[in-house]
């Protein structure tokens, strides 16, 4: 579904993506990892089309990404923080998100529920606290429908029942085929959604594949000590 | 037809003996050659009607009066009617087309050394000079409208021109379009009341060396440099109305060697300066409006003895402007819209004086092109600043008993 | 069409916030103040000037920059929708734009209106409306130049001061300075280069026409007494605003967010 090839990004003297290959299919969690400043921010801002690359290709569904707009129809996207105008009415901001994709999508209305949004639909966006923000941004990814989904840090700063509440529904949107990027700090989290992990270090991918395989390549049955692994044999090559 | 002639030949020899007669002009018929052979005392009347003549020179004192507003073409050939016989009037007609030369100035209808002549109710279309009154007295030239299309000074002549002449009434006329609406040379103890003259390329009102005239209740708007008044005594300026005159050297009263005089009650709005004075002595300004004018008192430093007294100043631009940093006129009890002050024990009078004259318009004077920063934080700030220390401005121009509301 | 979507919302946005309140309620108790102790429109008029040439541009620019930040969320999320960048510019221009001229004109055009404003308050409020269009576009650029919101706002502030305050006074010295050249033509090209400089002559077209004709000078002549003072006073504030704005969406198109 998603293709990316020798992708490079600077801003200014910082390299932010120094040649990143990827290619990702449907019917996954897929979470990218690693520290501040890897590069997994940029790299999602990529796919996007929020930033736009130096070099290298990007393919979401076959399609060539270069300033065209039409792929992000499949697209949803959920920020890292909350981003709807503050003084709209949650309801408002769910005709908002209509109103742009359009009457071709099939919306989710069931989810409206699920997540709890209906019963704020009245109150503006900037009385809610950050649980519920999160929460509307989580429904409005997931609102219409669209194959590929992308949450920046989607339970950070939710409380535990908001927190499940989003963990609920990535897991549904997976087993309907659809693919689910997140990236995230939390170890569990990851190691309770994600199928695959891509662990990003200082502009490249350093480590992608299963769960299972990072399992058997460092040793470890246990991802938070498979990552400590990672990160020390990283040490260790660039003292080497 | 002959018969006409016949009737005509028995009333004439008729009243032959009579020492006034009527003798009436139709049309077809010959107003110059009637006026010739008409005698002192007769009076002529001409026919609604259209009469191609010019050079009807009157030398007795008759009287010429059209019915129903005949018209007298001059066909661009020179004079028209030419008075140089005391006691005439010329009444009731349309004078159109007069000559134009650069050498002599014709007149639609001209007076000349005559005295008790009067000029009345008649309408002056497209001439040269409209009424011309030179070397006479006790004339009175009342209810006539003059209007031309005059396009530059020199190819144009005035509505209503009198020169060296006295004891003259220009009463309720109405003149446009000429050089100057009224023009005064050498006029002395005359009176301009109740005309009005608009749109005249140069002066509404221009006198020079006329002494002890008065002018009451005229109205003089738009007029290309507004009125003029120079080397003058004893002039009374009493309830006329000085409206948009605009343009660089344009002035609603324009003031030059006037001294002993006398401004009352006028009106001074929309010009872009509403009084402009130079060399301007002994002058009494009172209970004079002075409304949204650019400048409203131009006061140039040779200017003395003057006095600005309850007059109103309220949306101008600038209300008094000078050259110099020094004042010899004495300024007291005018309403100044601008004015801040208070009034704590009540009695109209500003508890504060009140400097009429701004920084701003001083540098205006210097650059005038910096007048585009008008109303400008940067400017209002330099004025505020140079109110509270005055260091530009002449120190003895102020008034200190602004009346706190307007003078009636 | 997707513009015209995006902007309803953002004009339900800006219309609700505190902000825009304030200022409506503020302008309107300045205008409905000056009238009421000055009991005359036309002299309010010339009141009003300097709030109109002060305020309206210093609001606007800051406003304008506060609001571009705190939307740039809001606009990450919409450019990760199938919408045009220039789309989402344009309705977050127009929107702001909109809702200010909105305000400023209930603030300062509703109380002139009741008091029987003549055609200098309509040129008051025309160039009021213009200012707001023009320091929004101003509040965009140096928004979209700064990626640090402190250093936008910063901008902004400089913008406003310069154009406000600082300008008049470097032409003034140069007034000074040179008042023994020829400075007509000058003077038109410089009114140019300020926005303030053009909304106040705009206004003094109206209210001192009376003292500008004063001027000896050919050219200012007929700059000031023909209709072309008007016409150009009106056409470079809209290219004012038209300029800084188009700049802004050339830098927002290529934009890392």
């Amino acid at each position: 579904m998603i293709k990316i090839k020798d992708l490079k990004k600077k801003f200014g003297k910082n390299e932010a993506l120094k040649g990143v290959t990827l290619e990702l299919g449907e019917g996954k969690v897929i979470a990218i990892m690693g520290p501040n400043g890897s590069g997994k921010t940029t790299l999602l801002k990529c796919i996007l089309g929020l930033v736009k690359a130096d070099s290298g290709d990007i393919y979401v569904n076959d399609c060539h990404i270069n300033g065209e707009c039409e792929y992000r129809k499949n697209v949803g996207y959920m920020p890292q923080y909350s981003c709807f105008p503050e003084n709209l009415k949650v309801k408002e901001v769910m005709a908002m998100i209509k109103d742009i994709r359009g009457n071709h999508c099939v919306y989710d209305e069931e989810l409206l529920s699920s997540l709890k949004i209906s019963e704020m639909n009245d109150k503006q966006i900037g009385t809610l606290s950050g649980g519920m923000k999160q929460r509307v941004s989580c429904a409005a990814a997931f609102l219409f429908g669209g194959s590929i989904i992308i949450l920046d840090e989607p339970t950070a700063g939710l409380d535990p029942v908001s927190s499940e509440l989003v963990k609920n529904k990535i897991a549904a949107e997976k087993e309907k085929g659809k693919l689910v990027i997140i990236t995230s700090h939390i170890v569990s989290e990851v190691e309770s959604l994600a199928d695959s992990i891509i662990y990003m270090l200082d502009g490249r991918i350093y480590f992608e594949g299963t769960k299972e395989s990072m399992y058997t390549q460092t040793g470890e049955a246990d991802l938070n000590k498979a990552l400590a692994v990672l990160i020390e044999r990283n040490r260790s090559n660039e003292k080497g | 037809m002959k018969r006409i002639y016949y009737i005509l030949i028995i009333l004439a020899i008729a009243n032959i003996n009579i020492c006034s007669k009527d003798i009436i002009v139709r049309p077809g018929g010959s107003i110059k050659s009637v006026v010739e052979s008409s005698e002192a005392g007769d009076r002529v009347i001409v026919k609604e009607g259209f009469y191609k003549e010019y050079e009807i020179v009157i030398n007795k004192s008759i009287e010429l009066i059209g019915e129903g507003n005949p018209t007298i073409d001059g066909i661009s050939k020179g004079e028209i009617i030419v008075i140089r016989a005391d006691s005439v009037t010329v009444k009731g007609f349309y004078v159109n087309n007069s000559g134009f030369s650069g050498m002599r100035d014709y007149a639609a209808i001209r007076v000349e050394n005559s005295r008790y002549c009067t000029i009345s109710a008649n309408k002056l279309v497209n001439n040269y000079f409209g009424i011309y009154l030179a070397g006479c007295n006790d004339c009175t030239v009342i209810y006539n409208e003059a209007m031309s299309n005059a396009i530059s000074e020199s190819s144009s002549g005035n509505g209503i021109h009198l020169w060296k002449c006295s004891n003259i009434s220009i009463l309720n006329n109405t003149i446009t379009g000429h050089r100057d609406g009224i023009y005064f040379e050498f006029v002395t103890s005359s009176l301009v009341q109740n005309n009005s003259t608009f749109r005249n390329i140069r002066y509404g009102l221009h006198f020079m060396f006329s002494n002890g005239c008065d002018y009451e209740n005229n109205v003089f708007t738009e007029n290309g440099a507004g009125v003029a008044v120079m080397y003058t005594k004893n002039v009374k300026m009493i309830n006329n109305r000085f409206e948009n005159n605009w343009g660089a050297n344009s002035y609603g009263l324009l003031l030059k060697d006037i001294s002993d005089s006398f401004i009352y009650r006028n009106t001074f709005a929309g010009n872009t300066a509403g009084v402009y004075s130079e060399g301007v002595t002994r002058l009494n300004i009172v209970n004079n409006n002075f409304t949204a004018n650019g400048y409203a008192l131009k006061i140039l430093g040779n200017c003395t003895d003057d006095t600005i007294k309850n007059n109103n100043f309220a949306g101008n631009t600038f209300d008094v402007t000078t050259n110099s940093s020094r004042n010899s006129n004495f300024f007291a009890g005018n309403y100044w819209d601008k004015y801040k002050g208070y009034d704590l024990d009540k009695d109209g009078t500003g508890d504060v004086s009140y400097r009429p004259v701004n920084l701003f318009s001083k540098i205006v004077e210097e650059t005038p092109e910096s007048v585009f920063l008008l109303r400008s934080f940067i400017v209002d700030l330099l004025d505020a600043a140079e109110k509270v220390v005055p260091v530009f401005i002449p120190e003895t121009l102020i008034d200190d008993e602004p009346s706190m509301e307007r003078v009636d | 069409m997707t513009t015209l979507k995006i902007l309803k919302y953002v004009l339900y946005d800006v219309l609700r916030s505190k902000m825009i309140i304030i200022y409506t309620v503020l302008l309107f108790l300045i205008t409905f103040g000056i009238i009421y102790t000055g009991r005359d429109v036309s002299k309010a008029v010339i009141s009003l000037l300097n709030v109109v040439l002060l305020v309206v541009p210093l609001i606007s620019i800051i406003f304008g920059t506060i609001h571009f930040y705190n939307s740039k969320e809001f606009m990450e999320m919409l450019l990760a929708m199938p919408v045009k960048r220039k789309s989402i510019f344009w309705a977050e221009y127009a929107g702001l734009s909109i809702a200010l001229s909105l305000g400023f004109i209930a603030g300062v055009g509703l109380p002139l209106l009741i008091y029987g404003g003549d055609l200098s308050s309509l040129y008051l409020i025309i160039a009021g409306v213009l200012l707001t269009f023009i320091f929004i576009s101003l509040a965009f650029l140096a928004s979209v130049l700064n990626k640090d919101k402190a250093k936008g706002i910063g901008m902004a502030l400089v913008i406003w001061f310069y154009m406000a305050v600082i300008f008049d006074a470097l032409v003034l010295l140069f007034y000074y300075m040179f008042s023994s050249y020829p400075l007509q033509k000058a003077t038109i090209v410089i009114s140019a280069l300020n926005p303030v400089d053009l909304a106040r002559i705009l206004i003094l077209l109206k209210l001192d026409i009376s003292a500008l004709m004063g001027y000896t000078g050919a050219t200012l002549h007929n700059f000031f007494g023909s209709a072309f003072g008007v016409m150009f006073a009106l056409g470079f504030l809209m290219i004012w605003a038209a300029g800084p704005t188009m700049l802004a969406l050339r830098v927002f198109n290529r934009k890392n967010f």
